[in-house]
């Protein structure tokens, strides 16, 4: 009998910890699927963020580094610089990459940083108890916003793929949304695309994965999707912002 | 074969890095440090090496993080304000047992202060800095020599230990300019870094963390450490002695006032004086063994630092009510002038002070 479908070799035998229906597992499957077709396993270096993927280094089987919270596009740097033919890449979810990490993030795209980042967007702080995220929505409500995010006192959400797009630092920049069969083939396309991009030297590249967090946004997983099909897609547009 | 060259402190800096085969600089603009990332900035890609001007200190201080993963020799510098920054990294490259060098130019503080000398970061540096049980390997230089000398040393015990190393300097040491040898002859050790982070060809991966929630584990980390710190405290210590022979009081400081109080024992000795200088050149470890050894044979002891008192604590902890220990200092980018010193001196004898021509309003004298 012929096996059409396995664990990707760049996942570890770890079950993932992460909540029913989060699309966090999704993510990280699709990133070692690319890792594992590119061959690029024994060359990778993953750099995980402070959050719900604090313990990405236990589920990917390359060598991790996990870094303080924000810092993971700096750290990537560090090893790029001194390994620039190895793969570095880092995973970051919104409030690591949009909030506290802002200027590393800002700064590596700026650099042009051959580098690959994947980032999670899921609007909230999921592992603290879901606090306002930088992306989260207007009207969204959050343990720190509980009337809903208001814009004269807590401002507006940040679409990073947009701003970084400004720079003529990044080589390719663009946002999925894997909520159907079709959207996690994209996601899957573009995470290897940003992959592939480093590979050829041509400097930094970005996906943001529109995600969602069931257990802070207190809905199931269906309900969750059909959120991010509505409410987020709306505020942050999916498609290709820089591909150069 | 030693080259004489003559070079600014902050330079000897750049020089002594290259010598300690240093693979990557990171640093930010702050006075009175600015000569390092200057020079480096060419020195480094010159020899074939990495320079990048980082965003930050925060993101300078990850970037060395990310290096020392790797298992390359990373290097960053800043100043007092900057070092604060890169506090939050520092823990996490001592909690994950990762070698780097770090320098600290120190000036004027709290806050902001000002770009003159200072020995104010003495606690921040010797006692851990940020948050969590930790230490660095702290070495203090007091001329330009050892700006160049402590950099291979610096880098060594680093990747000895793998545990981040500090040099503690001051604006005055990192900016004057002496004649110094430029030796090429040190002994690089190639430590084994079986360890990093470098893509897991032919091996199980690596993982570089600082994370354990199981508090067992937590605890078995923080012990490991802590047993590595009590290895330092038998093997690492280092301080040189200055007429302490025949010494009543005993001089302590580091850095230029351990210059200044070299200066404050010959005038004492004119004076008939039995004073002597014990200049700890490793801040961390401490060389609290021989202050205790000279305090139980005697001596009293004198603490001159640019600071509003902070070595003075260890040298307290080390003579332990053995003997008297008193401190002078000064603050805000003032030096201690050496008859000011002597006149503390004297006062302990009761003798009358000299009479110097300029105020000594501002200085700061506490008996311990």
């Amino acid at each position: 009998m012929q096996k059409v479908f396995g664990r990707p070799k760049s996942l570890t035998q770890t079950e993932f910890a992460y909540c029913a229906g989060c699309l966090h597992s999704v993510s990280h499957r699709l990133i070692a699927e690319v890792i594992d077709e590119l061959g690029i396993f024994e060359d990778t270096i993953g750099i995980c963020p402070v959050g719900c993927s604090v313990f990405m280094y236990e589920y990917m089987a390359c060598d991790m580094i996990e870094a303080s919270h924000g810092r993971a596009p700096a750290v990537a740097t560090g090893v790029k610089r001194v390994l620039p033919d190895r793969v570095v890449f880092t995973y970051q979810g919104d409030g690591d990459l949009a909030s506290i990490g802002a200027a590393e993030i800002i700064h590596a795209a700026a650099r042009g940083e051959n580098i690959t980042v994947v980032f999670i967007n899921n609007t909230t702080y999921g592992m603290t108890g879901g606090q306002m995220a930088p992306t989260t929505l207007l009207e969204q409500r959050s343990t720190t916003c509980p009337s809903g995010r208001d814009s004269v006192c807590h401002g507006y959400p940040i679409r990073v793929c947009e701003m970084l797009a400004t720079l003529d630092g990044p080589s390719y920049i663009e946002r999925v949304c894997p909520t159907s069969p079709a959207g996690i083939n994209k996601a899957k396309k573009a995470i290897k695309h940003a992959f592939e991009n480093q590979i050829a030297g041509k400097g930094f590249s970005l996906v943001e994965v529109l995600s969602n967090c069931p257990t802070q946004w207190r809905m199931n997983p269906i309900d969750s999707f059909k959120w991010i099909d509505e409410k987020m897609c709306a505020a942050y547009p999916p498609g290709v912002f820089v591909d150069r | 074969m030693a080259v004489k060259k003559l070079l600014k402190g902050n330079v000897a800096l750049c020089h002594g890095a290259i010598a300690a085969r240093c693979d990557a600089f990171f640093g930010y603009p702050i006075t009175p440090q600015n000569e390092v990332p200057e020079y480096m900035s060419s020195l480094m890609p010159d020899n074939g090496r990495v320079f990048l001007q980082a965003e930050s200190e925060v993101a300078a201080i990850n970037m060395v993080y990310g290096v020392a993963s790797a298992g390359k020799r990373a290097m960053t510098s800043s100043s007092s304000p900057g070092i604060s920054l890169k506090q939050e990294g520092l823990s996490y490259i001592a909690a994950c047992e990762l070698p780097c060098v770090v320098v600290n130019v120190q000036r004027g503080g709290p806050g902001l202060g000002n770009t003159l000398p200072g020995q104010a970061d003495y606690f921040q540096t010797v006692k851990g800095g940020g948050h969590g049980d930790y230490r660095l390997i702290t070495l203090a230089p007091w001329s330009v020599q050892e700006c160049y000398d402590f950099l291979p040393l610096a880098f060594d015990l680093a990747d000895k230990y793998r545990n981040p190393a500090a040099i503690l300097m001051d604006a005055i040491v990192g900016q004057m300019i002496e004649p110094i040898d430029v030796r090429n002859d040190f002994e690089i050790v190639e430590y084994p870094k079986a360890w990093a982070t470098n893509g897991a060809r032919g091996r199980p991966h690596n993982i570089i963390n600082s994370l354990y929630i199981d508090p067992e584990i937590m605890e078995g980390i923080n012990n490991t450490l802590q047993a590595k710190y009590e290895q330092m405290r038998a093997s690492e210590v280092r301080f040189a002695e200055y007429r302490t022979d025949d010494a009543e009081i005993v001089l302590v400081a580091y850095g230029s006032p351990a210059r200044i109080c070299r200066t404050v024992v010959d005038m004492a000795r004119e004076d008939g004086l039995a004073v002597g200088l014990l200049r700890p050149i490793s801040l961390f470890p401490f060389p609290s063994v021989r202050i205790k050894e000279l305090a139980e044979s005697g001596r009293r002891f004198m603490v001159v630092e640019m600071s509003a008192g902070q070595m003075v604590e260890d040298v307290q902890l080390a003579v332990s009510g053995a003997s008297e220990v008193r401190f002078y200092g000064r603050t805000g980018g003032y030096v201690p002038n050496p008859t000011d010193v002597l006149n503390q001196v004297r006062q302990w004898h009761g003798l009358p002070p000299l009479v110097t021509h300029y105020s000594t309003s501002a200085t700061v004298a506490k008996e311990a």
